[in-house]
């Protein structure tokens, strides 16, 4: 167990390594690294480069971001394998709706509780 | 090499400075992003140790993160660490929780509708747009790549 939390570590790590140096070079704002990062993980999964990382690293590579663009496209593959071409339109947001869900749920609650931010 | 000017000195300090700045950010980013992804690590092998799916031990990390994520940023926490771990608390998705977070806090006071409810995916929104998209585009391809061979 300590093996695999080493794993995560090391490759989580590089992740956010690589987003920082991309931000200090170009200065990327966040919104466009989160979204670069999005679909770099749904490409890489597509051409079989990302599978064997998850199987590697585990949560070091599905907690950072990529790992929603490869739960989309992995899901995508596996609706199409199993429906055929409408898997194309559902296989995606399907895999990652409870992602997504809590992502909305837990962010509007968290807000609600928050105290006003002053300006 | 005894006779620097002090403009020369001040133009190799601003040679070196935004390396050893890069340097340090990574250097946080890397401590700070592989421990977020530690956390997921050990949630999900104690998940799994209870007899649980691969998929439902998957799908419960990433909800704990981002449950994590929302709550400490509502309570300033997180955005005092990402000050630290900058692209180590950006990347994982703790941050994709925080986005929506901060920007529906910094929205609050235009209503529960129109300002929480609408502003939360000022970031979160470009990243759905995307990620479906992106998911359709390789969904295209795949089922191509199917049909031809």
């Amino acid at each position: 167990m300590l093996y695999n939390i080493f794993k995560a570590f090391w490759v989580g790590g590089v992740i956010c390594v690589i987003a920082q140096i991309i931000i200090d070079k170009t200065k990327l704002t966040p919104a466009r690294i989160m979204v670069s990062y999005v679909v770099a993980g749904a490409i890489l999964t597509l051409i079989g480069i990302y599978e064997p990382i998850v199987k590697y690293a585990g949560a070091g590579a599905t907690v950072p971001i990529i790992g929603f663009g490869y739960s989309l496209c992995k899901g995508v593959i596996k609706a199409v394998n199993e429906k055929g071409l409408i898997g194309v339109m559902i296989g995606g947001i399907t895999a990652t709706a409870g992602g997504i869900t809590a992502a909305i749920l837990f962010g509007y609650l968290a807000a609600l509780l928050s105290k006003p931010r002053l300006k | 090499m005894g006779s620097l000017t002090k403009n020369q000195y001040d133009e190799m300090v601003k040679k070196a400075s935004p390396n050893s700045k890069i340097v340090k950010d990574c250097f946080f980013a890397f401590l700070i992003g592989g421990a977020i992804c530690a956390v997921g690590q050990i949630i999900l092998d104690i998940i799994k140790s209870y007899g649980f799916s691969k998929e439902f031990s998957s799908n419960f990390t990433s909800m704990a993160m981002i449950f994590l994520g929302s709550f400490l940023t509502a309570f300033t926490v997180y955005d005092k660490i990402a000050e630290y771990g900058k692209a180590g608390m950006l990347v994982p998705i703790t941050g994709f929780a925080n986005s929506i977070v901060s920007a529906a806090m910094e929205f609050k006071s235009e209503g529960y509708i129109l300002g929480l409810g609408a502003k939360m995916f000022t970031v979160a929104g470009p990243v759905l747009v995307f990620g479906a998209i992106s998911s359709v585009a390789c969904g295209i391809v795949y089922y191509i790549f199917k049909m031809l061979f």
